[in-house]
């Protein structure tokens, strides 16, 4: 194993804390302490955009009123990603203590797990531990209650103003942002919305503390990450790597010997191609993700990845606004028009500009970030898509 | 006392109040950005995106619309990558629309053809993908037509319903390239809770939600020559139907609309307002008769409060949504449907006519007008009592395919009898408007005296835009036949728009609103807000035609419906007295419960 490729035990590892003895002894420090500690360690959230996990906090802690709300996505939607369900299985308590500790931090009562339709097979140990976890709270002393609330089976629900609509019964469409989550999230109320890994982090950088986490990791990407490897590797799995390595390194590891490229980030990250493996950095100053890496080798069609993507993000597209739910279509069937000879090739610089059109005028994440894979198979893969 | 905003457009310094959008500030410094979901009478929705602009220092373009203005932002709104952007949307917006713009009902008054008239779409940019969808058209409908070919899922139709009118009968359906507008399990429109207020139908900026148009079928009865085509117009179409026609709002076009319906054929031009009085009289009668049953003879089984039955959205509505109030309701059909019953029989008699040749049309406001019409219910004159409702939009239509230069008309008179107006028949209007009429009459039919407001205008019950309007007037000195009304305050309640008709029968429903009498109108501002209106509609827009319609109130000679002349002689010629057998038969109706979806 190549000495880059650390592997790590942060999230998975040290979990004997059955009876929230550590939980305690972090929500008895004072708020201000709590907050500098998640920002020395350089924190970012870990569920694809990145957002500084500190300051989300403190925004919501800094809003006036007592009914605020801490919630856990757990929607894990994006292609190619399964660690959510590994850390909620393997160290449930890790993530109730993580928002448990925003709950103090922001002054919130309640949390709420959204978690994925499909994963209704983790309820019953989930709610066993909830038990076990609100149990603790009261003994403990802790004003903080975690529920679960089932997903809709929807990958748009996984953003978070579309969570909160879905939590609230209505349909889920994202919402216009501001006001963002922090002023007005779930009920309208300040929310704090991280993903289940995120809180993980929380809980470790209390524990070991901002110096020993931030030796983790590049001066942009602290800490460690967990990995949903899949395509054409021989180990696929989830892995708990440090971040901010070369992808050339992760791919030596993990691929066959003949990958061909790794799409970073799942259906809405980058596709970085074998040429650029050596200068691209898995993390945020190189190819951020959620923890989806897809390996593919030589063997396979990029013109089929992309009119795959295509289609997920043409069916799982909420709809409701322009670029994004006609964007794609027109993606798609243009890609396919290209292909036949329909179109000329000329035409898929036409796409690449709808496809930055779409970045910069999406309502959400999900139109805005289509073009990440668009423009990043199509520039590199060029030949593949007309032959 | 907040400080302003201070920010810049284009470069020019602005200062607003916190929580302006770019949209709107930039209006106040007349600078345009295209618009399609916005709309001033709805939340925001931010979803057609063509309203972007560039903020500097942010990748992103941002949406006008829904965006705020911060202390010192700087914003463009006219750059090569907004350009583009706007460019590329409306082209994707073309791509999944069936533009064959010479077929469709709002070819010029589309705001989806004017964008792209303004951006000189030229050659499609992008794949068409209309062949792909398998788009519906609803046409089961009397009222309205439903076009998913021509729809930009903007839903304003759905914030319409919901937000205006809470009736909800739109919804957001499926996700993706999939997703549409819909009913409930794509029922058609005539079978679910819609009550064709056409509130959604004037908001729609394109053809996807237009009114069934009977205009060739007026043509038609026009030109024969057997046939003797009377038209009624409503009172609050005399103060929209300029803007059909280039005008500014609130003029009040009565003479030339009169002029023109003239001119277009029509052998008879009568007024609804004949009607609308009569309706008061009517009305009035049975508000005064229920309170006698209750408070006198104490009969438990007499419905109170009485509420107002002229508006059919709110008639639908209270089917669907309240059916165990039925009984509440005034049995008075409206007057468009009390005019429709007397054309054809008092009318009919008076002029010498075979109520088979006569063709009866009514100018409308109103959408819901062309289903209440078509009501089973609606022939009691042994005819279809009303044979074609128009909007104001359909009217405009007709006096331009006829090429009549409107504005320089001359102002012409309505054919008497029938045609004889009252203030009070005007401000029906409107909201507040039956209130205010009712109660010039009641008061006077039970003192002797006219209502003690000056003018006449009793200003407490000329209800507002967004509110639910309450009023009391103390009845004092009465008539001796009267006097179990000695010293009682009659509690009046007036809302507009069906979401505030929700509120106050739920109010009744739990108690806590305690009325004699409820005057309600399904659409916002009532019936000069009404669905049949000219589009663009809009609060600035409703305001101007309430000024001008209690301006007509108050340039009326008369101002009390009972001293309508032409009221007063039918009741001696031909209907006897209020609430007798006559009327019964042909002025009163009677409703049927509906399903809750
Ligand atoms: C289409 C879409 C789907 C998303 N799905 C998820 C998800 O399944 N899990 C998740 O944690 N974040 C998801 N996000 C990101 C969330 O909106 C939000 O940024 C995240 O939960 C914040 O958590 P973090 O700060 O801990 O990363 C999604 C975003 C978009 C646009
Ligand atoms: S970008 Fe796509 S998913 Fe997001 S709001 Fe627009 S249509 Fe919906
Ligand atoms: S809706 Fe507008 S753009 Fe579409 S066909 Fe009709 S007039 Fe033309
Ligand atoms: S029917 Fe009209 S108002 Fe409704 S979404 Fe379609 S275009 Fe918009
Ligand atoms: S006509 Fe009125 S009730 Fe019917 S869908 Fe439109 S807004 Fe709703
Ligand atoms: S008008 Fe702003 S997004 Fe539609």
């Amino acid at each position: 194993m190549s000495e880059f490729v650390k592997r790590v035990d942060l999230i998975f590892g040290e979990y004997s804390d059955q009876k929230y003895k550590t939980l305690e002894k972090i929500v008895s420090r004072p708020n201000d302490d709590i907050i500098k500690d998640i920002l020395d360690s350089g924190l970012r959230g870990r569920g694809g955009a990145g957002f500084p996990t500190a300051m989300k906090w403190k925004f919501a802690m800094e809003q006036p009123g007592d009914e605020k709300y801490v919630i856990c996505n757990a929607d894990e939607g994006e292609p190619g990603t399964f660690k959510d369900r590994e850390i909620l299985t393997q160290v449930p308590r890790k993530v109730f203590a993580g928002m448990a500790i925003c709950g103090k931090v922001i002054g919130a009562k309640k949390g709420y797990i959204y978690l994925r339709g499909e994963y209704h097979y983790l309820l019953p140990g989930l709610l066993k531990e909830i038990d076990v976890y609100n149990t603790f709270a009261k003994e403990l002393g802790i004003d903080f209650a975690i529920e679960i609330r089932m997903g809709s089976g929807a990958y748009i629900c996984g953003e978070e103003s579309a969570l909160f609509e879905s939590m609230e019964g209505k349909r889920g469409e994202p919402r216009n942002k501001p006001p963002y989550p922090t002023v007005s999230g779930y009920l309208n109320k300040p929310t704090v919305i991280n993903n289940v890994e995120t809180f993980v982090n929380v809980l470790m950088i209390c524990r070991i503390g901002p110096v020993k986490y931030k030796k983790l990791g590049t001066r942009d990407s602290r800490g460690s990450k967990v990995f949903s490897v899949s395509g054409d590797t021989p180990i696929a799995g989830i892995y708990e790597l440090e971040l901010g390595m070369p992808l050339e390194k992760f791919v030596e590891e993990f691929g066959d010997g003949d990958t061909k490229a790794v799409q970073v980030g799942g259906a809405s990250g980058f596709c970085v191609p074998r040429k650029k493996f050596k200068d691209t950095i898995i993390g945020f100053e190189g190819v951020p993700t959620g923890g989806s890496m897809m390996i593919f080798n030589s063997s396979r069609s990029m013109y089929n990845v992309l009119h795959n993507y295509l289609d997920f993000f043409e069916e799982e597209s909420c709809g409701q606004c322009t670029p994004c739910r006609v964007g794609c279509q027109q993606l798609r069937k243009g890609i396919e028009a290209i292909k036949s000879g329909d179109k000329p090739v000329t035409y898929l610089d036409q796409l690449i500009k709808l496809s930055e059109t779409m970045k910069i005028t999406a309502k959400c994440g999900l139109g805005q970030s289509v073009a990440n894979s668009f423009s990043s198979i199509v520039t590199n893969f060029k030949e593949e898509m007309i032959y | 006392m907040t400080n302003g905003i201070n920010f810049k457009i284009d470069g020019i310094d602005l200062t607003v109040d916190e929580g302006t959008t770019i949209l709107t500030a930039a209006r106040k410094a007349n600078i345009q950005i295209p618009t399609l979901c916005y709309h001033e009478d709805l939340c925001v929705a931010g979803n057609c995106r063509v309203c972007v602009v560039e903020q500097k220092g942010s990748k992103h373009l941002v949406p006008s619309c829904a965006m705020p203005v911060s202390e010192g932002m700087e914003i463009y709104t006219n750059t090569g990558k907004v350009r583009l952007a706007r460019k590329h949307i409306l082209e994707l917006l073309l791509s999944e629309h069936n533009a064959d713009c010479t077929k469709c009902y709002k070819n010029g008054n589309c705001e989806l053809q004017y964008l792209a008239s303004e951006m000189l779409t030229g050659e499609p940019m992008f794949i068409d993908l209309v062949p792909d969808k398998k788009y519906t058209i609803d046409k089961h409908n009397k009222a309205i037509i439903k076009d998913d070919s021509r729809c930009i899922r903007c839903q304003r139709c759905v914030r319409t319903c919901e937000e205006l009118q809470s009736v909800s009968a739109f919804d957001v359906a499926y996700r993706g390239k999939h997703m549409k507008i819909s009913t409930f399990f794509e029922h058609p429109l005539f079978e679910v809770v819609c009550t064709n207020c056409g509130q959604c139908v004037n908001r729609c900026p394109t053809g996807a939600l237009i009114e069934r148009n009977y205009i060739d079928k007026v043509w038609d009865a026009i030109y024969d020559t057997t046939k003797h085509v009377v038209v009624q117009t409503a009172p609050a179409v005399r103060v929209a139907l300029g803007e059909s026609l280039g005008m500014p709002a609130g003029k009040i076009v009565t003479g030339k609309m009169v002029a023109a319906l003239k001119r277009l054929g029509f052998d008879s031009v009568l007024d609804t307002d004949f009607t609308a009085d009569l309706t008061i009289i009517e009305e009035g009668h049975e508000l005064l008769s229920r309170l006698k049953k209750a408070l006198v003879d104490k009969d438990p089984s007499v419905a109170l409060p009485m509420a107002t039955s002229c508006s059919p959205g709110w008639i639908k509505f209270i089917e669907h949504t309240f059916p165990e109030y039925l009984p509440n309701l005034s049995t008075c059909k409206s007057p468009q449907q009390m005019f429709g019953a007397l054309v054809k029989t008092y009318y009919a008699k008076k002029r010498n006519l075979d109520p088979k040749n006569i063709v009866s049309v009514s100018i409308m406001p109103c959408t819901a007008k062309k289903f209440e019409a078509n009501r089973p219910e609606m022939r009691s004159s042994g005819y279809t009592d009303v044979d074609y409702v128009l909007t104001t939009r359909e009217l405009g239509i007709m006096i331009r395919q006829a090429g009549l230069d409107f504005e320089s008309l001359p102002d012409e008179h309505y054919d008497s009898f029938m045609g004889a107006s009252t203030g009070a028949g005007v401000i029906f209007g409107t909201t507040g408007g039956v209130m205010e009429a009712a109660l010039r009459t009641v008061y006077e039919i039970v003192t002797g005296r006219e209502v003690p407001f000056e003018g006449l205008n009793i200003t407490p019950v000329r209800g507002t835009e967004g509110e639910v309007r309450e009023a009391s007037i103390l009845i004092k000195k009465t008539l001796p036949e009267w006097s179990f009304l000695e010293g009682i305050e009659l509690k009046c309640v007036v809302a507009n728009g069906l979401a505030y008709a929700k509120k106050v029968m739920q109010s009744v429903k739990d108690g806590t609103g305690n009325y004699h009498f409820i005057e309600i109108m399904a659409c916002p501002g009532g019936c000069l807000g009404g669905g049949g209106q000219p589009i663009p509609t809009n609060h600035e827009i409703r305001s101007k035609r309430k000024t001008a319609i209690y301006e007509e109130d108050m340039g009326m000679p008369i101002r009390k419906s009972h001293e309508n002349p032409d009221v007063v002689e039918i009741y001696q010629e031909f209907l006897g007295k209020p609430l007798g057998h006559k009327s019964h038969e042909l002025l009163h109706t009677h409703y049927t419960p509906r399903k809750r979806y």
